[in-house]
């Protein structure tokens, strides 16, 4: 039977594989196209402005916001993978050292690998769905990481003792 | 697989037994290569971030000031060629900030991610020479990334066949992808390892107090920065967003429209400085949080190598407290910066300098364990 340190190893590596794999797509086909989008808004907006188009300046207002959005989640989706990913391999070598039983290291992994995925997964999905949905993934996400940490801290306190 | 013989003392380490090391960390081998490119990695990418701070981030950031107020100017004279001019000065000046941070980011990622494969190494099932070319192509392609996001901004679209990538571009995504296959390789040979037995690395069997303060500290770190994390996600993430565009819009209408002497109106002006503060708390809040988790991460790395750091238990003890001093030192400061300037950024880059000093020592002790271990094996050979 696989252990819960070593399937921790196995998502950490196969989420930094598929964040990578992500960042690499996004590099080539849309981060470039999305950095002129929000430039070229920007850049129009202020020239209609000047024109005097008050009008068109805050629908390009609005398509710079909107635009910067999207990509700040884009972006924080994929560091956010590779942070988690990276957090859940160097837990994984020392997973053995937690002072808590076989079922709770088992649980708690499995809760710290279903956050490391859900959060980001949360965070970009803010650009698809409704307003309170990716923000509730993402939320849930969160707690269940931060829960799992406190939990591997006092883990590590109470071996330390 | 290597097998383990239970708990090490630290004493017991160093008195060495050398054989087990030696087949832990071989000479010229993978696992050696991967945390040697590794550290590599890591500290020359907290040498250029340290750089980049002092030297480029903020005069970066006035100029940014001075084209936006001068765009601003250019729409109070409805002179909307000239706003265009500004704004494609601004696209250069984040254009160089963006690449320098990114190329300071990769590279330390990278440099993780080679130290923590190197760590999993023993629960791989993978032959010694795959493995070694798998490390060289990870380091490699970690070295090639940041080195072409760097030069992003200085070959720009020359001689490229396409519509808005460089051959900069080109060379870091070519980089990075072989950091993907490398990253696969090394995934398909852990679950090839299996997983049945315990991690019996004898790395992670050491109990020193250098060891146990490191990964007990970045633990904390990364929950320090988890929690500093929500509360800005909850608390400041979305009124900063809507307050970007609003300020932005108010200096542009206000240049557009109110009446008065001056190259801007007030209103505009006051604008353009709220909105240069928003981007600075942005900026440092964000920083910290993406540090103390960096760093919180680096700790529970160098505690896990302890063993290998070839120094006496007081370097070494000395060398785990600069680390985790510098680390919690350099994020307290950034978020400080607003309120103390001048004092704040120079506490931020002190703590850098402790980072990157007390890294710079452990890797000093790690080339003398490795020497140590080639000298015990070769006077093996020889005998």
């Amino acid at each position: 039977m696989r252990r819960p340190g070593h399937t921790l190893a196995v998502a950490g590596l196969a989420l930094a594989v598929c964040a990578m794999a992500y960042g690499f797509y996004y590099a080539v086909w849309v981060e470039h196209q999305t950095l002129d989008g929000i430039g070229g808004a920007l850049t129009g907006a202020f020239q209609d402005a000047a024109r005097g188009d008050v009008n068109g300046s805050h629908a390009k207002f609005d398509a710079y916001a909107r635009a910067k959005y999207v990509y700040t989640r884009e972006v924080d989706a994929h560091s956010h993978w590779i942070g988690l990913a990276m957090i859940l391999l160097i837990l994984a070598a020392v997973w053995e050292r937690l002072a808590l039983g076989p079922t709770g290291k088992s649980l708690l992994a499995w809760a710290l690998i279903l956050g490391s995925v859900l959060f980001p997964a949360g965070v970009l999905s803010q650009n698809f769905l409704a307003e309170p949905h990716g923000q509730v993934l993402a939320v849930t996400g969160t707690v269940l990481l931060i829960v799992g940490f406190a939990m591997v801290a006092v883990g590590f306190l109470r071996e330390a003792r | 697989m290597s097998e383990g013989t239970g708990p090490l003392s630290s004493e017991r380490w160093a008195e060495g037994s050398a054989a087990a090391a030696s087949h832990a960390f071989p000479r010229m081998g993978a696992r050696r290569l991967l945390v040697l490119g590794g550290l590599a990695l890591f500290l020359g990418g907290t040498i250029f971030g340290d750089v980049f701070a002092v030297f480029v981030l903020h005069p970066n950031a006035d100029h940014i000031g001075q084209a936006l107020v001068a765009a601003t100017a250019a729409v109070r004279r409805h002179d909307a060629e000239a706003a265009g001019r500004s704004f494609e000065s601004i696209g250069g000046f984040l254009e160089n900030r963006g690449t320098k941070v990114d190329a300071h980011a990769h590279m330390i990622g990278f440099g993780y991610l080679a130290l923590l494969i190197a760590i999993l190494y023993p629960w791989m099932r993978v032959s010694e020479a795959a493995a070694r070319r798998l490390a060289e192509l990870l380091i490699a392609g970690g070295v090639l990334l940041p080195v072409g996001v760097f030069t992003i901004h200085y070959v720009g679209l020359a001689y490229s066949p396409l519509a808005s990538i460089g051959w900069a571009s080109i060379m870091a995504d070519a980089a990075g992808l072989l950091v993907v296959i490398a990253c696969g390789g090394f995934l398909a040979a852990l679950v090839r390892g299996g997983g049945e037995r315990a991690f019996r690395d004898p790395l992670a069997q050491q109990r020193s107090w250098s060891g146990r303060v490191l990964m007990a500290g970045g633990v904390l770190m990364i929950l320090a920065g988890f929690l500093h994390g929500a509360w800005f996600a909850a608390m400041d993430l979305y009124t900063q967003e809507k307050l970007d565009r609003e300020l932005l819009s108010m200096a542009a209408d206000s240049a557009a429209m109110d009446p008065g002497p001056g190259l801007i109106p007030e209103r505009a002006g006051t604008a353009l400085n709220a909105y240069g503060l928003l981007q600075a708390d942005h900026a440092t809040k964000i920083a910290a949080h993406a540090h103390i988790i960096e760093f919180g991460l680096i700790a529970l790395m160098a505690g896990f190598f302890q063993p290998l750091v070839h120094l006496s238990e007081r370097w070494r003890r000395r060398w785990a407290a600069i680390l985790l001093a510098g680390s919690v030192v350099l994020p307290l400061a950034v978020l400080c910066e607003l309120r103390f300037g001048l004092a704040a950024e120079v506490a931020a880059d002190v703590g850098g300098a402790m980072v990157i000093v007390a890294l710079a020592g452990m890797m000093a002790g790690v080339l003398r364990y490795t020497g140590h271990l080639d000298g015990v094996e070769a006077a093996g050979d020889a005998a």
